[in-house]
């Protein structure tokens, strides 16, 4: 199927996000889209499959003007997207998730679906057993399941969202001969990502995004700086080298700690941070990098081993006394965890410092210069964006932190913001105390931390000093090698 | 100014609804609307006894409602205030009982008030700990803890505590007037409990808007996984919120007991506490609306006492009425927040 | 105990359970599909009295029903638009409903007080009757009971083995994923909210025309939509262990009316309360179930795990949660 779109516009209250997108993309193709975050893939993937409606603009298929209502409509035209949190139910059985949403679904024979589960399966060469809970499945197999399902209900139109995300090398191997081979069927793969090599290994065409508008058009192959010009106003350079910072006394200590929880859980885990580190934790998402995180914080307490914070125990204890003793957190999911909604900025610095009102305006007012938000004091937290909401959360840790754990601190951050925050971070917390982070990009890690702890399927793989990291070595340690 | 244009715009359409839908109502059922609403406002405001037995509900509704307040603040739903209300009845009667025969029995009425205060509050703290100890949601929780409440009161009123002769539904016996809290001439309202309320309410507005406590207990019911970030226990903010919860529901039961019916009667709560939760949530939740609420349900609750004498009607219209109320303040709220939603 | 007694008591346990049963089960698949319906105990007692005055004034056990069960879907239906459509809280309306609903029957009802009105019989399957014990038990009870019991299955079966009940579900447990695969959720949620609701309408009817039979003041089942509530969560949301918590209560019930004979003192409304402690009990204990401590200690003992993992269920994810699309 071949689709074009004709000068989307989208629109959220004053906010232009799309304005007149054209894209087209030709029958038995894969076509990669990228962009920075917040260049509009994610508006314009769900425009397509009638999860947003567009303000203005056209979309054709095979020629024919079209109109992507609803789900069901562009379901109905051959539209299936895969999102990037699959779109599943989790304590539904795999078989189930493969039906639930078939067209005129009611008279589905059981038996019938789950051949027709089986021979999808073993046409892409993947796994899955119709009885199993989708509870029990990795994320990658939940993947696995709804590419199936899209397959089976023919979508001729496939869009993936940042598919890897999350998912093994070999899921992923498995995913993209998938996705090579379907396109010999003439199926047409609309591939959103912003992993170049990806789009490089996989992709016929891209479609560079930025600031809602299309900012070139490239064939394969591709040269990947030029992608990277096109997708951000100036090419992010080779970030500064992390400073060594001179390693003081110890601040935290993990025993031989197991927990429950994420995925994987954490397993014997042992590990000793001090004074002047800056730690980055690497490895798939959910390998037990934000349990170690939230072990530190007291936010969890460990099954099994001891956990130390300045020489103190943190058993039986709970967030507050780390706070007490200087440390602080950072979630990933700030609007859910870290901030009020419907609370001002003076509200939170009230909060945070347990002053009156007219100090906390007075300090609210102080980090809006400071750390240039671009709210008032007034602002409610919601309203700002997520790297507003970013800088409003650094700007609340006490100036006098001797230990920062932040989970993913840039997610949704463009390179500008982030190279910001790293800065800050070093700068303020550096010598005085130590930092731990997660992230999921590795290029981050080496980039700002001295130290790096490598996490596979709740287990610590490498623990290396920054310079003494092999790429290869790390990369292969994440997935298991 | 144009706030206040909206909250009466408001005010008046959620009226016209509810009274509009009881009118409906009562031509169903062959009555006069303009009868029946007319024997509820002279039933209410037709005299000054009338007047005072408004009063009378007034107070202990707006009490309960306060308290419902301050759990709603922390993100519970305190739907055991009728049994802590109940049990505050229990421990004033308690204390007057055994006071009875004391030198000083003008000493025990605060005595008398502060147990009903404290049980209310003990009997609060049982079902907030059976939620955030035992995971049973707070409905629940509060909801059978009402029951048992009202089997405790029962066997109270039919075992240890019955009249001597015969025990019966209508209660224990009379305390002596020593024990009564004392009331203005003519007026059947004691100045008390109108101050206590009216003292209340002050406390509330500034706790709830004005101080650091209650800034806190609305971060802890907007985002109570945010707050511990903050150094904030959210489970130790609940317990206290609905602690207070209970400690005004306990008073006002105390009240009830000392103050209008000098005895312990199996209906002592009279509905108040479920009641309560209609005037917050028909107050939106908000502090200001509550006194007004609760003396416009209090007069619908009076007023329908002689409906059943005057017209032949029941007297749940006036629950009719308050229900109704509830239920337009919740359709005209829905439908401007999906309005507001579409254009903003 | 003898053979006869053991008899009259199950056979009381059953009738009892029946509109108990029902009502749970409405609610189970109000639930499923993500949707509180907190109004039962006040639409159970306006179902009762508008199935009594239908049937009174008709004479017809069907339109007695039949009127009952859309009451019942009407008061879900303010549910589902205040709750689904306004996005409203579900269980703020719910309760402004439980409390509206009994003022307007009591108000609305007032002139069928006590009123002489038609009663379901007994209905004696022939042959089946005749067994001995089992046989008067189960087959020779009001209608009411019998479809009961034939609920249980056919929600089961619908909820499990149908095409629709998989949609319910997937609705009730993710109602964006539904949303994208073509199924429009808030529909769903309103169909079964209805249904849920008419459902408990019939169990209303139950007990105004069969179990207790007649209307007045008070009627007498006061609380039993709590209960209701409460079991559904005891049952674990699968209509196989609701059916089963609603049978527990039941037998309590009648156990306690038979231990009100043996202490005369004391008073009756105490013997009525009994249920809501248990109630908060039952609660308590499926949460404790899941403990991680207790967990731990479970795994040493394999069949003990698997029994309690039998025994509890997860709410749906999406339960009381308001779907909007963008």
């Amino acid at each position: 199927m071949q689709i074009e779109l004709q000068q989307i516009h989208k629109s959220f209250g004053n906010h232009h996000v799309l304005k007149g997108i054209d894209l087209r993309v030709d029958a038995g193709t894969i076509h990669g889209l990228v962009g920075e975050n917040g260049a509009g893939k994610s508006t314009l993937m769900k425009i397509l499959t009638g999860y947003l409606s567009r303000s203005a603009g056209r979309i054709l298929l095979d020629g024919e003007e079209v109109n992507t209502a609803d789900p069901a409509t562009a379901a109905a035209l051959g539209i299936g997207m895969l999102y990037q949190e699959p779109q599943d139910f989790p304590p539904l059985t795999v078989l189930e998730n493969f039906i639930v949403g078939r067209d005129s679904h009611p008279d589905n024979h059981r038996g019938r679906q789950q051949q027709r589960l089986s021979e999808l399966s073993e046409q892409v060469h993947f796994q899955l057993h119709g009885s199993d809970s989708v509870e029990r499945l990795t994320v990658g197999e939940r993947q696995q399941l709804e590419f199936l399902r899209l397959l089976g209900r023919d979508a001729r139109l496939m869009i993936l969202d940042e598919p890897t995300t999350g998912i093994s090398d070999r899921q992923k191997a498995r995913l993209f001969a998938a996705l090579r081979q379907i396109r010999e069927q003439g199926r047409t793969i609309l591939l959103v990502s912003h992993k170049l090599e990806e789009i490089a290994a996989l992709c016929d065409r891209v479609t560079i995004l930025r600031h809602g508008l299309v900012s070139g058009e490239e064939d394969a192959p591709f040269h990947i700086p030029r992608l990277l010009e096109l997708m951000f106003d100036q090419p992010p350079g080779s970030r500064a080298q992390p400073q060594q910072c001179p390693s003081g006394k110890l601040l935290l200590a993990l025993d031989q700690v197991s927990t429950a929880g994420e995925r994987t859980g954490l397993n014997g885990c042992s590990c000793r941070i001090h004074q002047g580190e800056l730690v980055g934790l690497a490895g798939l998402s959910g390998s037990g990098q934000g349990l170690f995180l939230r072990l530190a914080a007291a936010l969890q307490q460990p099954q099994t081993g001891a956990v130390s914070f300045r020489g103190i125990s943190l058993s039986g204890r709970d967030h507050r006394s780390v706070r007490r003793l200087g440390g602080t957190f950072l979630p990933a999911n700030r609007l859910e965890e870290g901030l009020i909604p419907g609370f001002t900025l003076t509200d939170h610095f009230t909060l945070a410092h347990g002053c009156s009102r007219s100090e906390a305006r007075e300090a609210a007012t102080q980090a809006i210069a400071r750390f240039n938000i671009r709210a008032t004091p007034e602002s409610r937290v919601e309203s700002l964006s997520g790297g507003n909401q970013q800088r409003l959360l650094l700007s609340l840790i006490p100036t006098s932190a001797s230990l920062v754990l932040l989970e993913n601190p840039t997610r949704g951050l463009d390179v500008a913001s982030a190279e910001w925050v790293w800065h800050y971070l070093r700068e303020q917390f550096c010598s005085q105390g130590a930092l731990i982070f997660s992230s999921a990009e590795l290029e981050e890690i080496l980039a700002v931390a001295n130290r790096i702890l490598v996490f596979f399927d709740g287990r610590v793989v490498r623990d290396l000093p920054i310079d003494q990291v092999d790429y290869q070595d790390v990369v292969a340690a994440m997935t298991g090698g | 100014m144009r706030n206040f244009k909206r909250h009466l715009t408001d005010t008046l359409l959620i009226l016209a609804i509810a009274l509009l839908f009881t009118g409906l109502l009562l031509l169903v059922v062959g009555a006069s609307p303009l009868e029946a609403f007319g024997q509820l406002l002279s039933g209410s405001f037709g005299s000054w006894s009338r007047l005072a037995r408004v009063l009378n509900v007034w107070i202990p509704l707006t009490l309960c409602s306060l308290g419902l307040l301050y759990a709603f603040r922390s993100g519970l739903w305190n739907i055991g205030v009728e049994g802590q209300m109940v049990l505050g009845a229990i421990g004033c009667t308690a204390v007057l009982r055994w006071g009875m025969d004391t030198a000083a029995p003008q000493l025990m009425l605060p005595v008398a008030l502060l147990a009903g205060l404290l049980l209310g509050s003990l009997w609060a703290l049982l079902a907030g700990w059976l939620k955030i100890r035992g995971g049973v949601h707070e409905i629940f929780a509060g909801l059978g803890l009402n029951f048992v409440a009202m089997g405790l009161i029962l066997w109270l009123i039919f075992g240890p505590w019955k009249r001597p002769g015969i025990a019966s539904m209508s209660g224990t016996e009379l305390f002596p007037k020593a024990l009564w809290f004392p009331t203005l001439e003519g007026w059947r309202v004691s100045p008390f409990a109108l101050l206590l309320t009216l003292a209340a309410i002050a406390l509330t507005a500034w706790v709830l808007n004005h101080s650091r406590f209650g800034l806190n207990l609305k971060a802890v019911g907007h985002n109570p996984r945010a707050v511990t970030l903050y150094g904030l226990s959210a489970q130790r903010y609940m317990l206290i919120a609905i602690l207070i919860s209970g400690a005004l529901a306990g008073l006002a039961g105390g009240l009830q007991v000392s103050g209008i019916y000098h005895r312990l009667i199996p209906a002592i709560s009279s509905g108040y506490g479920y009641l309560g939760l209609l005037v917050v949530m028909l107050a939106n939740f908000k502090l200001l609306p509550i006194p007004f609420i609760a003396l416009f349900f209090a007069a619908l609750n009076v007023g329908s006492i002689q409906l059943p004498m005057m017209l032949k009607l029941d007297s749940s219209l006036s629950g009719v009425i308050q229900g109704a109320c509830v239920l337009s303040a919740l359709l005209v709220f829905g439908v401007r927040r999906l309005r507001e939603g579409r254009s903003g | 105990m003898n053979d006869l007694s053991l008899t009259i008591l199950l056979a009381s346990v059953l009738a009892t359970a029946a509109p108990l049963i029902i009502a749970a089960l409405g609610e189970t698949l109000t639930e499923k599909v993500g949707v509180i319906n907190l109004s039962l105990d006040g639409s159970l007692l306006l179902a009762a009295m508008v199935g009594f005055v239908a049937a009174y004034e008709s004479g017809s056990f069907l339109l007695g029903f039949a009127a009952a069960a859309a009451i019942g879907a009407m008061v879900a239906a303010l549910v589902g638009l205040f709750g689904i459509y306004l996005g409203q809280l579900q269980v703020a309306v719910g309760f402004a409903l439980t409390l509206m609903c009994k003022d307007l029957a009591y108000f609305l009802g007032n002139p069928y007080a006590r009123l002489q009105g038609p009663q379901l019989l007994s209905v004696k399957i022939p042959l089946l009757a005749d067994i001995p014990l089992f046989g008067p038990m189960l087959f020779q009870q009001p209608l009411v009971v019998y479809l009961s019991l034939l609920l249980i299955p056919a929600i089961w079966w619908y909820l499990y083995r149908t095409g629709r009940g998989l949609e319910l579900r997937a609705v009730g447990e993710n109602p964006e994923a539904a949303y994208t695969r073509g199924i429009d959720p808030r529909r769903k949620q309103l169909l079964y909210t209805l249904a849920g609701g008419a459902l408990v309408g019939i169990a209303g009817a139950a007990y105004s025309l069969g179990i207790k039979p007649g209307w007045g003041r008070p009627q007498g089942i006061e609380g039993i939509g709590w209960i209701a509530l409460a079991i559904v969560i005891f049952g674990g949301w699968h209509p196989f262990k609701v059916a089963l918590g609603a049978l527990l209560f039941a037998f309590l019930q009648v156990i306690g009316i038979s231990l009100q004979g043996i202490w005369p003192s004391v008073p009756a409304q105490v013997f009525q309360v009994a249920p809501f402690p248990l109630m908060i009990l039952a609660l308590l204990l499926v949460n404790l179930l899941q403990r991680e401590s207790l967990q731990q200690g479970l795994r040493k003992r394999p069949g003990l795990a698997l029994l309690l993992r039998r025994l509890q269920g997860a709410p749906p994810r999406a339960l009381g949660q308001s779907f909007k699309p963008d």
